[in-house]
């Protein structure tokens, strides 16, 4: 049998109706992918998996593999998923969002659940649009660009999520697209793997909203935009300002030590001090 | 008192708030997430250090959006779990209270009331969000919410909600007003005491023949706890028996019945209150929360004067208490209704009254309680 087959066999949930609701060539399957390996070859069980996610096409994707799964409210998942790791710090608690249900309607839980370093691993899929409500400008939506709520052109300045999340404390934060997608998956590894709150955004396309208004072509001419834009860390780290202008920086662009939430709560229950620099 | 010579019991002076911790305490209560608010902030604040000595969790979140998801998604996970706010804050709350319902989650949210619309009146009482609590949020849904006129009666309240949030899988709400969460008064506790703690029924089966919103005859199906073996998905989207989202007319119209069946069939479990002296009187008073106190003090001072008055003193505020108020509507002639609103509950005595009785009421929305010289007054107004 094929290595992938086994992997749908393991994971996929066969209880549940399919066909998905993703459209045909949609990169959040790609995402799916890399996320089940990702596990599989951390070698999590099922049982102590949670994943949980907001609303939209990205939401969805909890529904259909074979973990506790936990399809919350839009904007809302780092927060439920907040209450679920410190009620049972075994649990393995995996969030996935869209990039409106991460920084749009669930900012504020997204930088605070940076700055608080629960270990938590947040997902998020940045396709630049609200895909499930029809293609409306989301906070990554690039300025000039067109949506079905910015028909002229786009005038507002897109979120950086990935230097939004360094910039709130995460100590963990990563970058891939679904072109990339054996990076993907080794920044989910090492995601799963990293003690504290871990960020991994995934560069994806919509084509058909997003894609269709800009006049970007297929889901395949968007993943090669992504190829074409995408520059890795070493390699930026090379390059001139002026060369990076029109691209995005792929790879680890930050892997720290910082204190872990319920490792300092543990130390309230056992009564002894924490150990931090108490100065404002 | 036999019992006082053993001293097998502990005497507090106690502040409704206080009350409201123990009370969570006593009945299990794990996890509690909130976000700072008067007239609820000192149930925070005891609970952030009372919480991490018994090996459970106190969380100050970022909003009390962020609170009510943390909330269920502790008790997803297996912890009794509370929050507790203020008006502000529980409009906040709202969406997410109908996903605990929609997903039946079990959790409990304290709702102490201070004057509205919008901040209001921060520090003074008011009982003006009785609707909010029980339209609140969007969708046809049943609730459950209770109201302490006491002290002791927030700190059997909160055991209570927690049992029957527990048993109906079902959030439950405490509106306490900010007269009663914040007036201390003594409060004992026996050692002997029998309180039953209710934990919520886990699935017997192996996880292979778990459905996990299957139908039962109580309506309520057993719930496993995540991590627990038995893999299932939680969404507030409309689902089927298994989880998952449906929109077939005949799997979404039994779910949604089954919600409101698995409360409308225990009303006698839910709905409970105190009949003071109403069997002879002319007049009833319908009151709950601190204006129930007042009400009490009218009807014995009442009587004093020769008029028959009595207090149906309502703790359940929502399921309706329908058969207690058809009680005393079908016993007196009127039937008189203080609250500091300008008509909630008044408005569902007056949906349920189908006879002859007169139906006064008396709205006070100045951010200052309703005495019993103006309960009394009112009485002789209309008497
Ligand atoms: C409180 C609330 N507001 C609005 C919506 C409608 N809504 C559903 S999905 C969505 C946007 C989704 O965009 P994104 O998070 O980027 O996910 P995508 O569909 O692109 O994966 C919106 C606005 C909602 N479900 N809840
Ligand atoms: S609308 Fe866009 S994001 Fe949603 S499934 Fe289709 S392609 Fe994917
Ligand atoms: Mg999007």
């Amino acid at each position: 049998m094929a290595e992938v087959t086994k992997l749908i066999h393991k994971y996929l949930r066969h209880d549940k109706k399919f066909p998905h609701v993703w459209c045909p060539g949609c990169g959040i399957g790609i995402m799916l992918g890399a996320l089940i390996r990702a596990i599989d070859k951390c070698g999590f069980t099922k049982d102590e998996i949670v994943l949980v996610s907001g609303i939209g096409c990205t939401g969805r994707l909890p529904v259909y593999v074979d973990f506790n799964t936990l399809h919350t409210t839009h904007g809302r998942a780092l927060a439920f998923a907040t209450g679920v790791k410190l009620a049972n710090p075994k649990l393995k608690v995996i969030v996935v969002m869209g990039d409106g249900d991460a920084v749009a309607i669930g900012g504020n839980h997204f930088i605070h659940a940076a700055r608080r370093n629960i270990d938590l691993t947040a997902i998020i899929l940045n396709n630049s649009i609200y895909g499930m409500t029809g293609g409306q400008y989301s906070p990554t939506t690039p300025y000039g660009m067109k949506t079905t709520t910015s028909s002229f052109f786009h005038i507002e300045q897109a979120f950086n999520i990935s230097e939004l999340a360094v910039t709130a404390g995460a100590p963990f934060v990563g970058r891939g697209t679904v072109y990339h997608a054996r990076l993907l998956d080794s920044l989910m590894e090492k995601a799963f793997l990293k003690k504290g709150f871990a960020v991994v955004e995934v560069i994806s396309h919509c084509h058909t909203q997003f894609g269709k208004l800009n006049k970007m072509g297929t889901a395949v001419e968007m993943m090669e935009w992504q190829r074409d834009h995408a520059v890795t860390v070493e390699k930026a780290a090379q390059m001139k300002e002026e060369e990076l202008k029109d691209k995005f920086r792929i790879g680890i662009l930050i892997d720290k030590e910082l204190p872990v939430y319920l490792d300092e709560y543990e130390k309230i229950r056992t009564g002894s001090s924490g150990s931090g620099d108490r100065r404002p | 008192m036999k019992r006082e010579k053993k001293k097998n019991f502990r005497e507090l002076l106690l502040q409704g708030n206080e009350a409201i911790v123990e009370g969570a305490l006593r009945a299990g209560c794990r996890f509690f997430a909130g976000y700072p608010i008067t007239p609820a902030t000192e149930i925070s604040e005891q609970l952030s250090t009372r919480l991490p000595k018994i090996g459970g969790t106190f969380i100050q979140m970022e909003d009390e959006i962020g609170s009510i998801a943390a909330v269920i998604g502790a008790s997803l996970a297996g912890a009794k779990s509370m929050t507790a706010t203020s008006g502000p804050g529980f409009s906040l709350m709202q969406e997410n209270l109908g996903f605990a319902i929609m997903a039946e989650v079990p959790c409990v949210i304290v709702n102490a009331m201070r004057g509205g619309p919008s901040t209001g009146l921060p520090t003074s009482p008011s009982q003006s969000d009785v609707m909010q609590a029980r339209w609140g949020t969007h969708g046809d849904h049943p609730i459950i919410a209770l109201c302490p006129s006491t002290v002791r009666e927030c700190y059997d309240i909160t055991i209570k909600a927690f049992n029957l949030s527990e048993k109906f899988r079902n959030p439950v709400i405490i509106l306490v007003d900010e007269v009663v969460a914040h007036m201390r008064e003594k409060i004992t506790f026996y050692d002997d005491e029998e309180i039953d703690i209710f934990n919520r029924v886990k699935p017997s089966m192996p996880p292979e023949w778990y459905i996990p919103y299957e139908d039962t005859p109580s309506g309520i199906p057993p719930m496993a706890n995540f991590g627990e073996g038995y893999r299932y998905h939680v969404t507030g989207l409309t689902h089927d028996i298994r989880g998952f989202p449906t929109s077939r007319p005949d799997e979404i119209d039994p779910f949604i019945r089954r919600l409101f069946r698995k409360i409308s069939q225990h009303f006698s479990e839910i709905q409970f209150g105190e009949f003071f002296e109403t069997d002879d009187a002319d007049i009833s008073i319908i009151a709950y929360g601190c204006v129930a106190r007042s009400a009490k003090r009218a009807a014995i001072d009442a009587r004093a004067r020769g008029v028959k008055v009595g207090v149906l003193k309502l703790n359940t505020l929502w399921p309706f208490m329908r058969t207690a108020v058809e009680k005393v509507l079908n016993t007196s002639k009127i039937v008189i209704v203080p609250e500091m609103n300008m008509g909630q509950i008044s408005r569902e005595v007056k949906r349920v009254n189908k006879g002859p009785t007169k139906i006064f009421t008396i709205n006070k929305v100045d951010g200052t309680i309703i005495t019993p010289e103006e309960i009394l007054a009112r009485i002789k107004e209309v008497g």
